[in-house]
């Protein structure tokens, strides 16, 4: 299959079941909602390290938010319903009740709820204030700028990690070009995240390593300095690759996602240098979701 | 189908428990099974058929009408369904209310949406004393739910309020949100008796305008801007235009802090000081 000129692997994305989460954080601006979601959602690239994958999954106009507030939706992700709630708990303590005029919200309903003001509450040291308004209960904390005003509780549900493509290139600017591109039309696809830098990935893995102890290591055979060091899976064209994991909540979502992506960064074509477009798997033995590219394309 | 309307034949001698009156209690029952029901009204019992006309329908949408101030309990307890009533309406509307909605066109007596759990009650006309509070002997009056009253009310709303919303969108009589426990209760109107709060020792009252006299065992906190206040009309949705006219505005308030003499954790929200 090719496209613009860029050939699609008749390869797949494989991906697995992860619990997920949403949360709405408004403020007074929409710089300062920005800042408090950019902020819980920093080092949460991969759930190997950092206990969750999180990403600011769209800005919210005032009319789009529970207090009338400009905003920002979260999706955090996680293995376990224990591993999300300790991470909500976490973040949201560290760095949305500690954002300026910031106020948090539930984004979803439905599946095993996550505590939110139940936790954070006891910052108030007695002087919070709850308020159930209709089926929803708040917690008002008062803090150094006025109040804290954070949901009870927030809903999960069942959540996909690890949808990705591979852009092949023939030079780095070509891939930065041509995946900045396809970044930008999936963050138009809802219910889906990007959670690494900008993005993308440049640091793609294989499992294992020649060290002990090291569950990850560079994916050799996709470095394109090492073209004739290692067994490559490159072309000897292909000059530079960037990768884009996707994080949805469900196998539509993240289809439609890569969907969006790769169509992007095709149209920029083998005449920009866009070479291949190829995807991650671990031969479909370890995920339960399989995303073929071709199907996907086709 | 249209719903099931019992016409007042003419207003009754002495006051009329309506408690068996319910959507919920009517469902299944044909037109002599109802007409058949029997009323207290004093010391007699009464049947439903020679006090009302019955228009046979859904009883799920249940109308009352040529409705008058001696017919009391109305949708005691009920926990489905929805009852209108056409005209006023006597004490205890919506006694512990589980469910479900009255309408009442006029206005209505004491202790309306008293101890009710869920549910919602809009009253387009006056409230008489006790709004969403408690009956003697009860330790909490209104427990969840949504009480707006498009009038008046008058001494005593939210009395020993444990949870839920009262909106007022007139004017309030002396000690509003007494004894409170929790809850929210808002008075749009421009007038507010004497001592609001009296003895609250938690939840919010919110006032459009500063009361007659403020006790004096309430603390000053400030004016503040409080994003809480953005929530309520969501609650209150489109049942009052008043509110969301009131709340389009910045949620500006002056806040006290009390009853002081109960415990202090109580506030009163004061927008226009």
């Amino acid at each position: 299959m090719i496209i613009n000129g860029v050939a699609i692997e008749d390869t797949f994305a494989e991906a697995f079941g992860m619990k997920a989460t949403r949360l709405v954080i408004t403020a007074d601006t929409a710089e300062w909602a920005w800042n408090a979601g950019n902020s819980m959602t920093g080092f949460a690239t991969s759930v190997i390290a950092c206990g969750c994958e999180a990403s600011i999954e769209r800005r919210l106009l005032p009319e789009e938010t529970p207090d009338g507030r400009p905003g920002v939706s979260v999706m955090i992700f996680s293995m376990s319903t224990k591993d999300l709630q300790k991470q909500v708990g976490d973040r949201v303590g560290q760095c949305v009740l500690t954002a300026a005029g910031s106020a948090c919200f539930s984004g979803m309903d439905g599946g095993d709820p996550l505590k939110l003001g139940a936790l954070l509450r006891y910052f108030g040291d007695g002087f919070q204030i709850a308020k159930k308004f209709g089926d929803r209960r708040y917690w008002r904390i008062p803090v150094m700028d006025g109040e804290f005003v954070c949901e009870h509780t927030v809903g999960t549900a069942k959540g996909i990690g690890g949808g990705n493509f591979l852009i092949l290139a023939a030079s780095r600017a070509a891939a930065l070009a041509a995946t900045e591109k396809a970044v930008t039309a999936i963050r138009t696809v809802p219910n889906v995240i990007l959670p690494f830098p900008g993005g993308m990935v440049r640091s793609g893995s294989k499992i294992g390593a020649k060290y002990k102890g090291l569950i990850a290591s560079t994916n050799n055979a996709y470095c394109p300095t090492l073209k004739g060091q290692t067994e490559t899976a490159l072309p000897p064209e292909v000059e530079s690759v960037l990768e884009v994991v996707i994080d949805g909540l469900t196998a539509e979502d993240i289809a439609a996602a890569m969907r969006a992506g790769i169509t992007a960064a095709c149209e920029l074509g083998a005449a920009n240098g866009v070479l291949r477009i190829t995807a991650g798997n671990y031969g479909g033995k370890l995920g339960k979701f399989l995303f073929h590219l071709r199907e996907l394309m086709a | 189908m249209s719903g099931l309307a019992l016409t007042l034949r003419d207003p009754p001698r002495q006051r009329l428990d309506l408690s068996p009156l319910t959507p919920d209690r009517l469902a299944g029952l044909d037109e002599a099974a109802i007409a058949a029901i029997e009323l207290i009204s004093g010391n007699q019992r009464l049947r439903v058929g020679d006090l009302f006309a019955i228009a046979i329908g859904d009883p799920a949408d249940l109308s009352i009408r040529n409705a008058c101030d001696k017919l009391d309990f109305i949708g005691r307890a009920m926990t489905d369904g929805t009852i209108t009533v056409e005209g006023d309406a006597g004490a205890y509307v919506g006694l512990g209310l589980r469910g479900g909605r009255i309408h009442v066109r006029g206005g209505v007596g004491p202790w309306a949406g008293a101890e009710m759990h869920r549910g919602v009650i809009e009253i387009d006309g006056d409230a008489g004393d006790f709004t969403a509070g408690a009956v003697p002997g009860e330790t909490k009056g209104m427990r969840g739910g949504l009480v707006i009253v498009r009038g008046n009310a008058g001494h005593r709303a939210g009395d020993r309020m444990r949870r839920g919303i009262l909106v007022i969108e007139g004017s309030v009589g002396s000690h509003a949100g007494s004894r409170m426990i929790a809850g929210t209760v808002a008075v749009l109107g421009a007038a507010v008796g004497p001592y609001p709060g009296f003895g609250m020792k938690r939840g919010s009252l919110i006032l459009s305008s500063a009361p007659e006299r403020p006790s004096p065992t309430f603390a000053d906190c400030g004016a503040h801007d409080l994003g809480f206040l953005k929530l309520l009309p969501q609650a209150v949705g489109d049942r009052s235009s008043r509110l969301a006219e009131l709340w389009a505005m910045p949620p500006r308030v002056r806040r006290f802090a009390g009853d002081l003499a109960a415990g202090g954790m109580g506030e009163i929200l004061i927008r226009r000081i």
